[in-house]
């Protein structure tokens, strides 16, 4: 079994749905065409294709691009030792996706992980809850269009943030530096 | 033993009496058994800890007795990155701290947010809890966390315990 296999027994059951399998590095990826069919494929996955352990779920936001977001599966076989990463995009504005916790339960942390920084909603997740930000925190600080210093903000009974000081600061990366080097963050000499 | 602080006893010479202002004897009494509190929350923890085990040995000072109660201890040290999420914690087991209470900023990060310049980070732990004794360093030596643990032992010898208590 090799995942190129894997990919196209995927191709052999679903279709279009799936796209030829793009290899990088000895790393196969297969484009899911329908993110709403996801939980399908991945139910699939697990009980045909003995992907039992699912590795991760990430999620990349391509701001300013259409479709803006895309959810990443990395899928691994206990018994066949082969990994295989499913992608699926969404184009919608505040996107919602099938959950998996149903097809395996490690799923539950990821999406909350994902649902958390990113704001993409597991539709059927069993406790869809913030996992590292705290609840009732209004932002998704992993999109693009949220800067790095955060935003102020309130929660009744938790903390306020404040948006925290990058100019001048001793630790700053300086955008548009020459190479690496410059660009690197150190401690500076702020001109007075 | 004389000392040079200001409450100083010989019983050779003095006898059974003791002449002193009432501020010395109580700074004298709190600052010679600071119990820390270990607020422990990134790297920082780990050089507190090395303070306080066998090579450099906060026990010769007196502040060996590390308290997880907030109940017990006299000074909060607050060795790591507090994030927003963690802040609200650090401020109620401060505010649960019992009267004299002081309170280190051990290391960047507890002082200023340090490099974490981000949505996540408090900005200085002194945003929400007053702090005494800031520690430069990322993170400090543990030299550098005693010398701080004796100016402090300096500053409450300083205070005006009388004026400033706490009536019940």
């Amino acid at each position: 079994m090799t995942a190129q296999e894997l990919a196209r027994q995927l191709k052999a059951q679903f279709g279009d749905l799936i796209s030829a399998p793009v290899e990088f590095r000895d790393e196969v990826t297969v484009q899911v065409a329908d993110a709403q069919k996801l939980a399908e494929v991945c139910a699939f996955a697990k009980q045909s294709l003995g992907c039992d352990f699912l590795l991760d779920i990430s999620s990349v936001d391509d701001y300013g691009e259409t479709p803006r977001w895309t959810v990443v599966y990395e899928l691994y076989g206990l018994g066949h030792h082969c990994h295989l990463r499913l992608k699926t995009s969404s184009a919608e504005a505040e996107p919602e996706l099938p959950t998996v916790t149903g097809v395996w339960q490690a799923a539950d942390w990821h999406e909350r992980e994902v649902y958390d920084l990113m704001g993409m909603r597991f539709r059927g997740h069993p406790d869809l809850r913030r996992i590292l930000m705290w609840e009732g925190y209004p932002y998704h600080p992993l999109r693009k269009d949220f800067p790095l210093a955060g935003k102020p903000s309130e929660t009744p009974g938790g903390p306020a943030t404040q948006a925290a000081p990058l100019e001048g600061g001793p630790f700053v990366t300086v955008a548009g530096g020459k190479d690496a080097a410059a660009r690197e963050p150190r401690a500076r000499v702020t001109e007075a | 033993m004389q000392t040079r602080t200001e409450f100083g006893y010989d019983a050779k010479n003095e006898g059974d009496v003791v002449v002193t202002r009432l501020d010395a004897a109580i700074n004298w009494c709190r600052k010679n058994s600071l119990w820390p509190m270990p607020m422990g929350l990134a790297c920082c923890a780990i050089e507190l800890m090395a303070t306080g085990a066998s090579r450099f040995d906060i026990a010769r000072f007196g502040m060996e007795v590390m308290r997880f109660s907030p109940r017990q201890p006299d000074v909060m040290i607050v060795a790591g990155t507090v994030t927003y999420k963690m802040a609200p914690v650090v401020k109620r087991l401060y505010e649960q701290m019992t009267e004299p209470k002081w309170v280190i900023a051990m290391g960047a990060c507890a002082s200023t947010g340090g490099m974490y310049r981000s949505y996540a980070v408090l900005q200085g732990v002194d945003n929400i809890i007053p702090v005494d004794i800031y520690v430069a360093g990322c993170p400090p030596r543990p030299e550098a966390l005693l010398d701080a643990l004796l100016k402090l032992q300096q500053k409450i010898a300083r205070e005006r315990a009388l004026a400033t208590l706490k009536r019940p």
